[in-house]
């Protein structure tokens, strides 16, 4: 469990996080999401004691992250990827990190077998890949067995088997009761991870949603009608408290009842039905969309997301 | 790959109670500076120059001992001349003091560090701890093999000294120690600085940039001044006949040393609490 409380950051006028309250329950991978410079890395760096609040309180387990006594055994963290000295080995690396906890040489080369570095431990780090980093990140944080688990963007730099990997492992460790939190900014791939999705953006909260939930809230979520009596049907569904547009393309967006309702109330009105499609958003353009207003760095030729896109 | 994760085999039986302890920290410091390469070359550089050179100024000594007049000859100090290289030992002693704590920050370690024993204050004790005795070890080692070489190349006619001459102890002992106190010195500054290069140059500038800087001051005020700095204080602990000039006593400028490396560290460690990691 994690828990953060009107958490907030300033560093000097730049306003990091702001008011960011949250809970992270064990069982589950959480996802923290939001677009570069929103403020996650920021808040992860205040669970772990690195960064201290401006404002507010953040707690796993109920208590502050340095008031742990063994830490390691309690919380497992990737912060970043080759925050390693580069002539150190692996193997040293989760060695001076283990010696701190009382975790013993057989867990560092068990862990190495886990995460596939066994070949290259004793080999100097600076010569590691982005993916080699990570996974070695990726032991370290699982060095001491612990309940709670952070992860700040584990995918960047690996190959497609090495992020399949990467989100096998998340899911298992949830399966197993663990506090799985991990934050990324590709909704794509959280869709594919997380359980439950913690937006943020501009270092505020956006939403704090499941990802089932996230998709049918969506107001991209919509029935395309087509009918030869568009104009009539339309009033129909209006009368019914349905949102009708009528698209250049002579079609109807139905929003606010589904196709099963619409299907029986055109047959009651009656009007012939050429079409009756359900439409749902992607996860990326239900993100897209909440996240709209408050992404920090535009890129120059942003363009705009497709309104009607097809379920990916 | 269910349950890779908890292996029961290896999950470390119960933990003693309490919280990770001083001494977990100082065999974790301890692996952490002799598993980067930078360590050994520092201290080979230490033990080498520190030596070599005591060892070729006295074999140079030695070979112009017949063209030295009577004068030279009496002020001739035999221990202070072997110790020559400790003067340039201090320089790769205080690269290894400051890259123990800033490599932490630029490869970002510190941050693993911490969050496997978030109390900053002890684990910089741990390596104020290991840091501090390592150069110690080393210093002191290249200050007596320095000693006793030198002494060997100054055979008869020159002068030479013993261990139990008058002030040699004190020289060679000293000159080690002080070595290690400007270890901590560079240590100190490195926590406050944080960066390798800064922190480097302002090390190398307190030994030899303030002391050309003091000497334009007035006169008075630059004789007062002047006892104050290390490298005086430093030249005050390996002489061994006669000050070299308006100076503490040796011992008493070691004190002074110490005490500027005590308030660095005091202040570093502050800073480690109080900055963002």
């Amino acid at each position: 469990m994690i828990e953060a409380k009107g958490l907030t950051k300033h560093y000097g006028a730049k306003h990091a996080v702001e008011q960011l309250s949250f809970t992270v329950r064990p069982g589950f991978v959480t996802g923290f999401l939001g677009p570069n410079g929103s403020g996650k890395s920021t808040t992860m760096r205040m669970i772990m004691g690195l960064d201290s609040p401006t404002s507010g309180d953040v707690t796993v387990k109920g208590q502050h992250f340095k008031d742990l006594h063994w830490p390691l055994h309690e919380v497992g963290a990737l912060l970043e990827a080759k925050a390693i000295h580069p002539g150190r080995s692996a193997r040293s690396h989760l060695k001076m990190l283990a010696q701190t906890n009382h975790i013993p040489m057989a867990r560092v080369d068990e862990l190495l077998e886990v995460v596939g570095l066994t070949s290259v431990a004793n080999k100097r780090a600076g010569k590691f890949s982005l993916g080699m980093g990570q996974r070695l990140g990726i032991a370290a944080a699982l060095l001491g067995d612990p309940e709670i688990l952070l992860f700040d963007e584990p995918v960047n730099g690996l190959d497609p088997d090495g992020i399949r990997w990467v989100r096998n492992l998340l899911k298992g460790l949830a399966r197993e009761g663990r506090t799985v939190f991990v934050s990324s900014h590709l909704m794509s791939e959280m869709a594919l991870t997380a359980d439950e999705v913690i937006i943020i953006g501009k270092g505020k909260l956006i939403s704090q949603i499941t990802v089932e939930e996230l998709l049918s809230q969506s107001t991209e979520n919509f029935v395309r009608v087509r009918s030869p009596e568009a104009a009539k049907l339309k009033l129909a569904l209006e009368k019914e408290g349905a949102v009708v547009a009528l698209e250049d393309d002579g079609s109807l967006s139905v929003r606010g009842v589904n196709q099963v309702a619409i299907g029986e109330l055109a047959a009651t009105v009656p009007v012939v039905l050429h079409e009756l499609a359900p439409q749902s958003a992607s996860l990326e353009e239900a993100f897209m969309e909440l996240t709209e207003d408050s992404i920090e760095y535009h890129g120059t030729t942003a363009t705009g997301t497709n309104s009607t896109g097809a379920k990916s | 790959m269910s349950t890779v994760t908890t292996s029961n085999e290896t999950t470390p039986a119960a933990l003693p109670p309490g919280r990770y302890s001083f001494f977990d920290l100082v065999k974790s410091e301890w692996t952490k500076i002799r598993t980067v390469r930078s360590t050994m070359w520092t201290i080979g550089v230490t033990i080498v120059l520190g030596i070599g050179i005591g060892a070729l100024v006295t074999a140079v000594t030695r070979a112009h001992w017949s063209g030295m007049n009577l004068g030279q000859r009496v002020s001739f100090d035999a221990p202070a001349t072997s110790l020559v290289g400790m003067f340039i030992a201090q320089f790769a002693v205080g690269v290894l003091g400051v890259m123990v704590i800033s490599a932490e920050y630029s490869t970002g370690t510190i941050r693993a560090t911490f969050s496997s024993a978030p109390n900053r204050s002890k684990v910089f004790g741990a390596k104020v701890f290991v840091f501090g005795l390592l150069a110690f070890v080393v210093a002191e080692f290249t200050a007596f093999v320095a000693f006793f070489l030198g002494q060997f190349l100054l055979s008869a006619p020159a002068t030479h000294a013993m261990l139990s001459s008058p002030g040699a102890f004190r020289a060679v002992f000293g000159g080690g120690l002080f070595v290690c106190v400007l270890g901590l010195i560079a240590l100190g500054l490195g926590t406050i600085i944080r960066h390798t290069a800064g922190a480097i140059s302002a090390f190398v500038a307190m030994l030899l940039i303030l002391p050309i800087i003091v000497q334009v001051l007035p006169t008075q005020l630059s004789l007062d001044v002047r006892k104050f700095l290390p490298d005086r204080i430093g030249a005050d602990i390996i002489t061994t006949n006669g000050g070299v000039g308006q100076s503490f006593s040796p011992w008493m400028g070691m004190l002074i040393l110490c005490l500027y490396a005590a308030g660095l560290l005091i202040i570093g460690n502050a800073m480690l609490e109080s900055r963002d990691a």
